[in-house]
């Protein structure tokens, strides 16, 4: 009847993967690396290459000379595949060196200093120079979030309002804003802070965690409009129409289809935009200072933040004082990396990638 | 049939309801404070700049001269010295040349690496891994430039002072890597270093995610043609990628010319037009800045901001010639 | 006006006469343009209450253009333009009185892609335009059951109405925006090409869904596909470009249409042999 066999039938097969590369042959491919690694290591005694950097040009000149000469049974096509390879993988490698080597130094120096006296106390009765078991940058991270808060207060609604404005309302003035946000968005930090010192700082007549967190802001601010434009930009026109189609007006239409469905996507954007900031150090030594003690006024002269702490630090010049800038660093990338890690979360569960799915 | 006459268009018009009108009056006036918060900024820098541009002129950007005289730091003139000469005289060429000097040391360093790891990523790397890299390298391009001046400080110069010995030894009858004195800690070079080590994740985390975009099918018809990998990333990948590198390259190249406290931190600045970059003089404009507000009188602080304008002006023709590259090769999806 | 020769034989009588109160959408010498590009020419048309209008003709023609004309989605173009009228129940929908957000209550749509509402459930997508257009309504529930069971969809999703639309299949999304635009009860529901991006499956339930909804609501609906005209529709509309503005050939109930129609055109268009 069928003359397909086992038609409609269940057939047991096992999986397989012919193109996997074998155990054995990975397990070869390993102890090749392995071997290199050693020869690589027996160069820096041998030759002029000296330490971990000297390593890595050894290890990368003999993997080459290997896909070059010993593969050479391969045809060009293929010698010429095995050497971008190495060549590839070793620019990779390369690129992320110092970021890891940032990332172990942070934490091997900074943790030395790390009590949990540290995020509480601030250093009025202790000098740089002390024991690292007293002070800490308790007031720092005050004095950063609160500036961090103010910047985030001042942009988002203006940020997300020149979005909305770009995307929906489309005035007349569209083009002009576009095309300023752009530009401001290559303000160099410090020019920003140069710029809060010459009219908020001067005509206030101080220093202050407020002027600190308007320098911050004029820096967020394009960044915010820029993504939320893009966020905005993202919804597909289809569901505008759909939403006046079913007979409601434009207000209604951006604040509950529109909105509603980007709202991961700007949280994601506003988060980004603390994360960027937090770390900005020029614009705050323009603007708020180094201050010793918690200051929770924001118009009450100078005022310390996670940066400019530890840059103090770091400029003191003494080995604990030195000590607390890393632990500092340490603090400070850990918030960094925070706000980076929500808004991941967020980003992930945003409701546009739900509906349309790309690959990976 | 008979002919049809065409009438007059009826006057079209999308007229919006009141509530719809107070709500696009809101949103309207929301982007107009950004915009003018934004213009007054300019507007601001252009104004406060004046009096130094005409002061000096076209000297300001080539003069290599930086020196404040007569005045109380705190605002007011010095007693006695209110009739005297002003001898001030305020320009920032070596500053300007310095900037360059380190950003383009970083490009050249930054760029190969960040293909390289963009390619990585995106069509080497194990797919387990890759998850793991892209969020490594998000968070890299997020780490605050001060940590970077730190570790090039008290980790890198090590380093980069050997590659700076080596370079000096080998190839010091190319001028660019003569120095006076074998001194090379706080030199161009290993700042650029530093800055490249900045710079590489943004211009990768670019350049990935435009390599990310590259069509599935046009890499699977270069393979299904018998191309091999480096054929398919060759012929496809980088020509689709191209703009987009481009971008990221321009995006770095502005960081690197506007960055602050890690050349603050790794350079000594010297007011002397300098191309030597194994020697340990240098700076930049906005280090230049953050060094010499605390101290400025009022004139110096017009020719800081005027030094800013500059700046400004530079990271914005950088970003438009970026743009404008992106605009013209953008490929259409 | 210049009256075009080429209209439904009812509407040609109506037009001699006075314009009594026309019970449905009618169109009076409709033209459209974006920019200096005259789109469509000259279009008159009744939709009686309770009928399905069938827009056929090959692509470029303007039938997508005309629907939305009928519920002023066209102006929405920034230069888009229109002359003649067209008439809901006698009024022009176009006068200058008119509020375009009221009409387009009554002259619903349902779009050729799929666009549920993605931040929005199942249940929330039927209440949109309700909750959009500030409709005064007690019983969601109600409301809910009834326009699901009129798309055809109430028993495939009434155990998970606070999933989001985006899980659903493409026709069953496509059959979520049909309810989503039954919920504020129009008395018109305009279709452009509803089923051009589904499966054959899909494509039989939804012209089910019509032929239902046909017994309450006036129905217009595009397509390029000559069997679903001739399912579904109870009337036929013919349009074509000779590369000018797209104009309207020949109207008639459909069986005539496909039969036995008045211009040559229409019977190799119905036939296949262009288009």
């Amino acid at each position: 009847m069928s003359t397909v066999a086992n038609a409609g039938q269940l057939t047991t097969a096992e999986p397989r993967r012919p193109w996997a590369v074998s155990r054995s042959k990975r397990l070869l491919g390993f102890g090749r690396m392995l071997t290199f690694a050693v020869a690589a290591f027996v160069a820096t005694i041998l030759t002029p290459l000296a330490n971990f950097d000297g390593w890595a040009v050894a290890f990368l000149l003999i993997n080459l000379a290997w896909v070059i000469g010993i593969a050479s049974k391969l045809g060009a096509k293929e010698r010429r595949d095995a050497v971008l390879r190495v060549v590839i993988t070793s620019l990779a490698v390369l690129a992320f060196v110092p970021w890891l080597s940032i990332l172990v130094t942070v934490i091997l120096k900074g943790y030395r200093a790390v009590y949990p006296g540290y995020f509480i106390s601030d250093m009025r009765t202790s000098t740089p120079d002390d024991e690292l078991n007293i002070g800490g940058a308790g007031h720092a991270i005050v004095g950063s979030l609160i500036m961090v808060a103010i910047a985030t207060v001042v942009t988002l609604p203006l940020g997300i309002l020149t979005g909305i404005y770009l995307t929906e309302v489309r005035g007349r003035l569209t083009f002009l804003v576009r095309f300023i946000v752009q530009s401001m968005a290559g303000v160099p930090s410090v020019v920003a802070g140069l710029f809060i010192f010459a009219t908020v700082v001067k005509s206030m007549g101080q220093y202050s965690g407020l002027a600190g967190g308007l320098a911050l802001a004029v820096l967020m601010l394009p960044t915010v409009s820029r993504t939320a434009e893009e966020v905005l930009k993202l919804v597909p026109d289809d569901i505008r129409s759909a939403g006046y189609a079913l007979g409601a007006r434009q207000w209604r239409t951006a604040l509950l289809v529109v909105l509603p469905t980007v709202r991961a996507g700007l949280s994601t954007a506003a988060i980004l935009g603390v994360a960027r900031v937090i770390g900005e150090t020029a614009p705050l030594l323009l603007t708020s200072l180094n201050t010793n003690g918690f200051v929770w006024n924001p118009i009450g002269g100078t005022v310390a933040s996670l940066p400019t702490y530890i840059f103090a630090m770091f400029m003191y010049g003494t080995e604990y004082s030195n000590a607390r800038a890393w632990t500092g660093s340490l603090v400070l990338l850990a918030l960094v990396f925070f706000f980076f890690i929500i808004a991941r979360r967020l980003g992930n569960k945003s409701a546009l990638k739900a509906n349309a799915n790309r690959r990976k | 049939m008979t002919i049809v006459e065409t009438p007059e268009p009826r006057q079209m018009m999308v007229v919006y309801s009141r509530a719809d009108r107070i709500f696009r009056r809101i949103v309207t006036g929301g982007a107009l404070t950004s915009l003018l918060l934004l213009g007054f900024i300019t507007a601001f820098l252009v104004m406060r700049s004046a009096e130094t541009f005409r002061q000096f002129g076209l000297d300001f950007i080539t003069g290599s001269e930086w020196f404040s005289a007569g005045e109380d730091p705190l605002g007011g003139a010095v007693e006695g010295a209110v009739e005297e000469v002003d001898e001030s005289v305020f320009s920032i060429g070596p500053m300007i040349v310095g900037s360059l000097v380190v950003a383009l040391i970083a490009m050249l360093i930054a760029l190969p690496l960040s293909i390289g790891g963009a390619l990585y990523i995106e069509f080497y790397a194990p797919r387990s891994i890759y998850r793991v890299l892209v969020s490594l390298l998000d968070l890299a391009a997020a780490i605050p430039s001060l940590i970077f001046g730190l570790w090039g400080i008290q980790v890198f110069t090590a380093i980069g002072v050997r590659w700076a010995t080596l370079l000096n030894d080998r190839l010091s009858f190319i001028p660019i890597f003569s120095v006076e004195f074998e001194n090379f800690g706080r030199s161009p070079f290993v700042a650029g270093c530093v800055l490249a080590a900045l710079v590489v994740p943004i211009t990768t985390s670019v350049s990935r995610e435009v390599y990310s975009r590259t069509p599935r099918d046009l890499i699977d018809t270069c393979f299904a043609l018998g191309g091999s990998k480096w054929g398919a990333i060759r012929s496809v990948v980088m020509p689709y990628g191209k703009s987009g590198v481009i971008a990221g390259a321009m995006l770095g190249l502005g960081r690197a010319l506007g960055e602050t406290v890690a050349i603050y931190l790794m350079l000594n600045l010297v007011f002397r037009y300098s191309f030597e970059i194994l020697d340990s003089a240098g700076g930049n404009v906005a280090s230049m800045i953050a060094l010499k507000f605390g101290e400025a009188t009022d004139k110096e602080i017009s020719a800081l901001i005027a030094s800013g304008l500059v700046l400004f002006i530079i990271t914005l023709i950088v970003n438009m010639i970026a743009s404008s590259i992106v605009a013209r090769t953008t490929p259409r999806a | 006006m210049t009256q075009t020769q080429i209209t439904t034989n009812q509407s040609a009588n109506q037009q001699n006469g006075e314009t009594s109160k026309f019970i449905g959408l009618e169109t009076q010498g409709v033209h459209a343009w974006f920019g200096k590009h005259h789109a469509l020419s000259n279009v008159s048309l009744r939709f009686p209450e309770r009928t399905v209008t069938g827009l056929i003709g090959p692509s470029g023609c303007g039938k997508s253009t005309f629907i939305r004309l009928l519920n002023r989605m066209h102006e929405f173009i920034p230069s888009a333009a229109m002359a003649g009228s067209v008439l809901l129940n006698g009024s022009d929908i176009y006068a200058p009185e008119e509020d375009p957000a009221m009409i387009r209550l009554k002259v619903g749509m349902v779009f050729q892609k799929p666009n549920p509402f993605p931040a929005m459930t199942i249940r929330e997508n039927v209440l949109a335009g309700i909750k959009l257009a500030h409709l005064k309504r007690s019983n969601h529930d109600e409301i809910v059951e009834q326009c699901l069971t009129r798309a055809g969809l109430w028993k495939e999703v009434k155990d998970r109405l606070q999933a989001s639309g985006g899980s659903l299949s493409g026709g069953q999304q496509q059959r979520l925006c049909i309810a989503r635009s039954l919920a504020v009860e129009p008395q018109v529901l305009l279709m452009d090409e509803p089923c051009s991006a589904l499966d054959p499956g899909s494509t039989l339930r939804i012209e089910e869904t019509i032929k239902e909804l046909a017994e309450k609501i006036t129905v217009i609906i595009v397509t390029h596909n000559m069997q679903q005209a001739s399912r579904v529709s109870d009337h036929c509309a013919f349009f074509l470009t000779d590369g000018g503005p797209g104009y309207l050939v020949e109207a008639d109930a459909t069986r005539k249409m496909f039969t036995n129609p008045t211009d040559s055109r229409t019977a190799d268009y119905v036939q296949g042999k262009f288009g």
